[in-house]
């Protein structure tokens, strides 16, 4: 139903995320090989493939971690790491970059706490040194995350005296602390226990459910088919099919998603 | 071989057997070679402290009579403020040097390597030898637009003193190992925590002084305690260039009354005072930036244990 809704809006909007032909090499490999994706606002899009497929990569070229070498990508209008001016297209400095990432959350494959402070502290670190709000107001958004990811009680442990589920659900809440427009997640239950996939997989789905944009690179077939609005499959590089989970899921068109499929069922 | 064979026969285990087998309740044995090795060690420490204390070559009384005296402690002053302040410009410059020698800006970073090549290839006692006869090179001291017009000039006798000759060598070759040292510790911060700061759109500037550089200080603190230790000991070389350190003031006072031993025995032990100080100072940094590990301060402690332990197993009494 939700699927069907935002498929539809999707015509009607301009998307949040537009990728055009975006290609990326790490030397002689060509690891993207033209990427077209448009993401709506409110969308959540679950991108599924085998290992080294590119998936991540192109998460990750999202938000400029990595530089494309071809090709565009525009996130809320914006070129992350370029400016379009009088039609010239220049590069910008890193600090210029800084301030056009400051829309979009990420959560990685190991976390990436700061292992030197505290959950809590975690969280606050980029509301107040990034987006100048104040300790009050930093902490009250904070505690309200913890609350939401479940995890109030642990506001003052440091990450290593937490479990990997809570750990990434910390991460999740340092992510939103932000209000990004746009949440990336790179694999984010890959480097989970198996016990400990589920809390943060409830976690995400209760975004989901309340409209944040989603991007999530994953291996969880189930996630893809509760969460999803829209299944994208890519292999060796280029997007091999993509749509309602049902469709892509449930009667895959392509020899090599099915075979993807195949695996987990 | 025999108990082997009872443990296999026995019948399932009671509990009372499993009671007598509660390690909780093992007992240490009794090592006699152990002790026997303790006795003879404090043994000889004592007869060796007995020999040192009563051989009168020593000086003691000497020792005593100049170990507080006005000329030592001005001395003493001057070593701990000139190993401060060289220390503290050193570290400074030392921090820029390594952000410059690791940026992608190949100008930036092909200098850094240019003053560390420079001032790491040369002799410190050199390098303070030529600060202090820099008039010799340069008489006077401009500063001017390149091949133009001069802004403003100085007599470089004036500019140099011996304090600054020998503030500008220590940090200057102080700044070379620093760079290096806080280069390693950079490194070792995981590429992951630099890829979140830049996502999270953190300037290098902040994330840098907020994640990295807190992280990094764990494998920067102790070689750098290393240094402050072996820069204590350098500024012994200022005397060179009549700097009066401590050492310098022990030497005026031997080259009056030719009481060289006792009067190097009042340096060599404020010398070991300062870093046994020191040596105290560090662990408590250690143990600061080593909050958020594992059960924290504890488990750097047994850490160290482990270490003392493995190195020296046979005297497992000594770590404390």
């Amino acid at each position: 139903m939700t699927a069907a809704l935002s498929m539809n809006t999707v015509e009607a909007v301009q998307p949040l995320v537009q990728a055009r032909n975006v290609h990326k090499a790490f030397g002689e490999v060509e690891v993207l090989k033209g990427i077209d994706l448009d993401v709506a606002p409110g969308e959540v899009v679950v991108v599924l493939g085998p290992s080294g497929s590119g998936k991540s990569t192109f998460l990750r070229c999202i938000n400029h971690l990595e530089a494309i070498d071809r090709g565009s990508i525009v996130v809320a209008g914006e070129q992350i790491g370029y400016s379009l001016h009088n039609g010239r297209l220049n590069k910008l400095p890193a600090r210029a970059i800084a301030v056009q990432r400051r829309q979009i959350g990420m959560v990685f494959q190991q976390f990436n706490l700061y292992p030197h402070m505290t959950a809590l502290q975690n969280i606050i670190e980029a509301p107040i040194g990034v987006h100048k709000q104040s300790r009050r107001q930093a902490t009250e958004l904070a505690m309200e995350l913890l609350a939401r990811v479940g995890l109030t009680h642990k506001a003052d442990a440091y990450p290593r005296q937490l479990s990997g589920g809570q750990q990434q659900r910390i991460a999740i809440a340092r992510a939103l602390a932000i209000k990004p427009k746009l949440m990336l997640f790179d694999e984010p239950t890959s480097a989970l226990d198996p016990e400990l996939v589920g809390e943060v997989l409830t976690t995400m789905r209760d975004l989901a459910d309340q409209g944040l944009t989603m991007i999530v690179v994953t291996h969880e077939i189930g996630f893809a088919r509760e969460a999803a609005d829209r299944v994208v499959f890519m292999d060796d590089g280029i997007i091999v099919e993509q749509g309602r989970p049902d469709d892509v899921l449930g009667n895959p068109q392509h020899s090599r998603t099915r075979a993807f499929l195949s695996r987990f069922i | 071989m025999t108990q082997n064979n009872r443990t296999m026969a026995s019948p399932p285990r009671g509990d009372a057997e499993a009671a007598l087998r509660d390690v909780a309740n093992a007992h240490k044995p009794f090592r006699t070679d152990r002790w026997l090795l303790w006795g003879i060690t404090l043994l000889i420490a004592a007869n060796f402290l007995w020999i040192v204390a009563h051989n009168e070559n020593f000086g003691w009384p000497t020792v005593a009579q100049w170990f507080t005296e006005e000329t030592i402690l001005r001395g003493l002053y001057v070593t701990l403020g000139l190993t401060v302040v060289a220390m503290a410009i050193g570290v400074v410059i030392g921090l820029l040097l390594a952000i410059a020698r690791m940026s992608n800006d190949r100008l930036a970073s092909s200098l850094a390597g240019l003053y560390i090549w420079f001032f790491r290839g040369t002799p410190l006692l050199v390098q303070l030898i030529f600060w202090y006869n820099l008039s010799t090179l340069f008489p006077e001291i401009s500063l001017a637009i390149p091949f133009g017009p001069t802004l403003a000039s100085w007599n470089t006798n004036d500019l140099i003193t011996p304090m600054t000759a020998a503030i500008a060598g220590l940090a200057l070759n102080e700044a070379a190992y620093m760079a290096e040292i806080i280069r390693g510790g950079l490194l070792s911060v995981d590429r992951g925590q630099i890829e979140t700061t830049e996502a999270f759109g953190m300037t290098r500037a902040r994330a840098l002084w907020r994640i990295i550089i807190p992280q990094a200080m764990r494998s920067i603190v102790p070689p750098t305690g290393n240094q402050l230790i072996s820069m204590i000991k350098a500024t012994s070389l200022v005397s060179v260039i009549a700097m009066a350190d401590l050492l310098y003031s022990v030497q005026a006072v031997y080259n009056r009354t030719f009481e060289v031993i006792p009067m190097l025995m009042v340096a060599v032990i404020w010398y070991l005072f300062i870093t046994s100080i020191l040596n105290v100072g560090q662990g408590f940094i250690e143990r600061y930036y080593g909050r958020g590990e594992r059960g924290s301060a504890t488990a750097v402690r047994k850490q160290e244990q482990v270490v003392v332990a493995e190195i020296s197993a046979m005297v497992p009494e000594c770590s404390k």
